[in-house]
């Protein structure tokens, strides 16, 4: 029983020091707190675990950094109403003046909050609905990827001409494999443009798609992976978001074109070049015209030209001979306009050369083909809307699987 | 257990035995101090991970909770009222099952049925009924779906004496997958069923989820009444503490599984009712996101009284977003604060060991009666 008493006491005794420091640093820390000119709220998908999601955070870091804002986070939030009482903590906790969001499906949530908070302003990345919503603080941005992905293309074009070059494989046989998420628009695109780039140094080659059905799942990234390495792809790229597919092309030392940033460290051998969206410019572009009482274009797209689209150092272990100087000239062409991805003179859709094409770039329930997109006989990716609308299925491009959802 | 062997030989080094003799005094202040070291080691690792100040770190979990509750907003004080409300409204549901010793592990599937439920109605039926139509029609399908889902692992303990724990185990993961089905259908293009905007909760006083604390009040009272002065709560009773004895007096055991597995199941589509139509308004296969597990655990702390459980799981709930928020301050993962409520459920949970049972050892019998 004493011994009881003991123990209690030392409990007690210690729980009383730490109210103490409580309330001593409770008054520290209001002090401190003072309203700050500007807050960020920064709503992401998942962690620094996942390629995509560090890219923005990485942005968000660096542009408030230099912007001298200060900035809050959650990570971790799923597609759901969650977003929608994350953005509401970081508005009445954090006390943030923009609310960004860094997933497709977090858009709906998005703008219930913003209708919620008409005062403070909301950008959400890849979303497609800021320009028929009417909802006047709230934004949509994406950048013009399938320009990187173009240029990324052509690095694995080249490679593909050394590989036939030194006799490792025959013209007919150059077959890249790419492990997309879903079936969606915005991986159609980026993989066409990634085709199209790569069909542009080396006329003969093809290409075989699989698709995972998630952003981020390292094993079946790696099944993907590894399935098309067996199926005869010579070459590997993906649009997913984990380290999946580039360690299973590490391992198998089949060369990798990357996304979302280098993976140069765990992938020394096999890495190529990496194209990705740097957020940097477009989220010091919104905190600009927060501070200086301007309206945020409801629906923003990042280029080559604002430093939206970039490509990591080429990897000169793994690439081509003379790649750098390639993509420089090729990055010159597509700044003049010399160059456009996806114009019709450079592929076929069933034999033949495609002429017009209706897009779905209203959001609507029923998916409704709305805009066409061919003018001049190129089909102009992110002109009518930023979010990536090419869903055509090109010749030269087989899709193993599809998957358009859980 | 309970009795101590008077032979001296292969007596093993300690063993473990059960006490009723604690007052009930001491064992709320055992609690109490379980809570108050649990809070502190919080504090303190936290103070380790973010070398922020043990002030500082209160303080933000204080506001993470709370938000600007001391400058007048209640904007987060409802948020986190919500978030008790779910969990209480799952440990309601369990309670009568596992005070039958039914181990029902079968709460996250349930919920998910009952907000399926949900989500189908206010879709297909959105535009067709009027609004207190649409809102009954939603109420009596999320709780015929819970209670189905329920009563199947139910109906096969009761006639074959399978293992519930597994066959609820398992029926989760159906229903998981069956959610993950409707939104490929419902979703379209993208995985994600947007917001429905029919048979929604009424917003009272611009406040979302009123009528979500309100429903679950009603249900706390009413299981506290149910549990401890209805004729079918000692039946439950009964059956938990021995079947043999409920056979004895006359109760039909099978019957009493069946019924009280209907109740639990309901209770737990109920939930996914709140969770659809008071609160999320769509569905995913992360709607409950584990709180059905949670809850056993919120079950079993509240010793079976709603009451406690209440307490238990504005406990639990505080830190969960408490300590989620300090680890967004510091740019730490998520998973942090995943880690730390797990270690003090685990606190809390040994805590209850300490209560009902004590330790003896060998060739120490002074200590045994403190």
């Amino acid at each position: 029983m004493k011994k009881l008493a003991k123990v209690l006491a030392l409990c007690l005794a210690i729980s009383m020091i730490a109210l103490c420091f409580g309330a001593c640093g409770g008054t520290k820390d209001q002090d401190e707190n003072k309203p700050a000119d500007l807050k960020v709220g920064f709503i992401f998908l998942h962690d620094e675990q996942s390629t995509y999601d560090k890219n923005f955070m990485d942005a968000a870091k660096a542009a408030c950094e230099e912007m001298g804002v200060e900035y809050a986070q959650k990570t971790q939030i799923p597609e759901s109403k969650d977003c929608y009482d994350a953005a509401v903590e970081l508005i009445e906790v954090d006390g943030c003046d923009i609310i960004f969001a860094d997933s497709f499906g977090h858009e709906s949530f998005l703008i219930d909050a913003a209708k919620k908070y008409p005062e403070v302003q909301f950008c959400h990345a890849t979303g497609t609905q800021a320009h028929t919503a009417g909802v006047a603080n709230f934004h949509n941005a994406f950048a013009s990827i399938y320009e990187g992905r173009y240029l990324a293309g052509v690095a694995a074009g080249l490679k593909l001409n050394e590989m036939i070059d030194a006799g490792e494989i025959t013209a007919d046989k150059a077959k890249m494999g790419y492990v997309g998420a879903f079936t969606f628009a915005e991986v159609m695109s980026g993989y066409t443009s990634f085709y199209l780039g790569a069909k542009s140094v080396c006329p003969t080659v093809t290409m075989d798609v699989k698709f995972t059905g998630s952003w981020y799942d390292e094993q079946k990234e790696k099944e993907a992976a590894q399935a098309l390495i067996t199926g005869g792809c010579v070459l590997i790229s993906q649009h997913a978001d984990s380290m999946g597919a580039p360690t299973a092309c590490e391992t198998a030392g089949v060369p990798n074109v990357s996304y979302n940033g280098s993976t140069l460290a765990a992938c020394p051998n096999t890495f190529i070049v990496s194209s990705r969206i740097d957020w940097t410019p477009y989220f010091k572009y919104m905190i600009e015209c927060v501070q200086n009482g301007k309206a945020i274009d409801a629906d923003w797209t990042g280029t080559i030209e604002t430093g939206s689209v970039v490509l990591t150092d080429v990897n000169e272990k793994a690439a081509a001979k003379g790649t750098k100087e390639k993509l420089e000239e090729v990055k010159g062409k597509l700044l003049d306009g010399s160059i456009n991805v996806f114009d019709t003179a450079n592929f076929t859709v069933k034999g033949e050369k495609l002429t017009t094409y209706m897009a779905d770039v209203d959001t609507d329930a029923k998916f409704e083909k709305d805009t066409e997109a061919i003018e001049n006989g190129v089909f102009y990716e992110s002109k009518h809307r930023s979010a990536p609308y090419f869903d055509v299925e090109i010749d030269g491009i087989t899709l193993l699987d599809r998957n358009y959802g859980e | 257990m309970a009795k101590t062997s008077e032979t001296k030989h292969r007596e093993p080094l300690f063993h473990v035995v059960k006490r009723d003799d604690m007052p009930e005094w001491k064992a709320w202040l055992i609690r109490a101090i379980t809570i108050l070291v649990g809070f502190l080691f919080v504090g303190i690792l936290s103070m380790a991970v973010t070398e922020k100040s043990l002030g500082d770190t209160y303080n933000i979990m204080f506001t993470g909770v709370f938000g600007r509750l001391l400058e007048g907003s209640t904007t987060m004080l409802w948020k986190y009222l919500q978030e008790i409300v779910i969990l209480l409204c799952l440990a309601l549901a369990l309670t009568p099952a596992f005070k039958m010793k039914f181990w029902n592990c079968g709460a996250e599937g349930q919920a998910l049925m009952g907000g399926l439920a949900s989500i189908f109605c206010m879709i297909q039926f959105g535009e067709k009924l009027p609004y207190p139509v649409l809102i009954i029609v939603i109420a009596v399908t999320s709780i015929l779906a819970g209670a189905v889902w329920g009563v199947i692992p139910a109906i096969f303990k009761a006639l074959f004496n399978t293992n519930e724990t597994l066959f609820t185990l398992m029926m989760n993961y159906i229903a998981t997958q069956m959610i993950a089905y409707y939104v490929y259908i419902e979703g379209g293009g993208s995985n994600v069923i947007n917001p429905v905007p029919y048979g929604n909760f009424p917003v009272v006083g611009n406040n979302d989820y009123f009528v979500n604390i309100v429903i679950v009040s009603v249900i706390t009272v009413f299981m506290f009444i149910y549990l401890k002065y209805s004729k079918q709560g000692y039946e439950i009773s009964v059956v938990g503490e021995s079947q043999n004895t409920a056979r004895y007096i006359g109760i039909n055991v099978k019957k009493v599984i069946i019924r009280t597995m209907l109740i639990s199941g309901a209770l737990c589509g109920v939930t996914g009712m709140l969770l659809v139509a008071g609160k999320d308004h769509t569905i995913n296969t992360n709607l409950v996101g584990g709180q059905g597990f949670t809850a056993i655990l919120m079950s079993w702390l509240g010793q079976f009284n709603p009451f406690i459980m209440v307490l238990m799981t504005a406990i639990v709930v505080f830190l969960r977003l408490g300590v989620a928020k300090v680890a967004d301050t510091s740019l730490l993962n998520s998973s942090f604060s995943e880690i730390i409520v797990g270690i003090v459920i685990l606190m809390l949970v040994a805590c209850e060991f300490f209560i009902h049972y004590s330790v003896k050892f060998r060739h120490n019998k002074k200590e045994v009666k403190a």
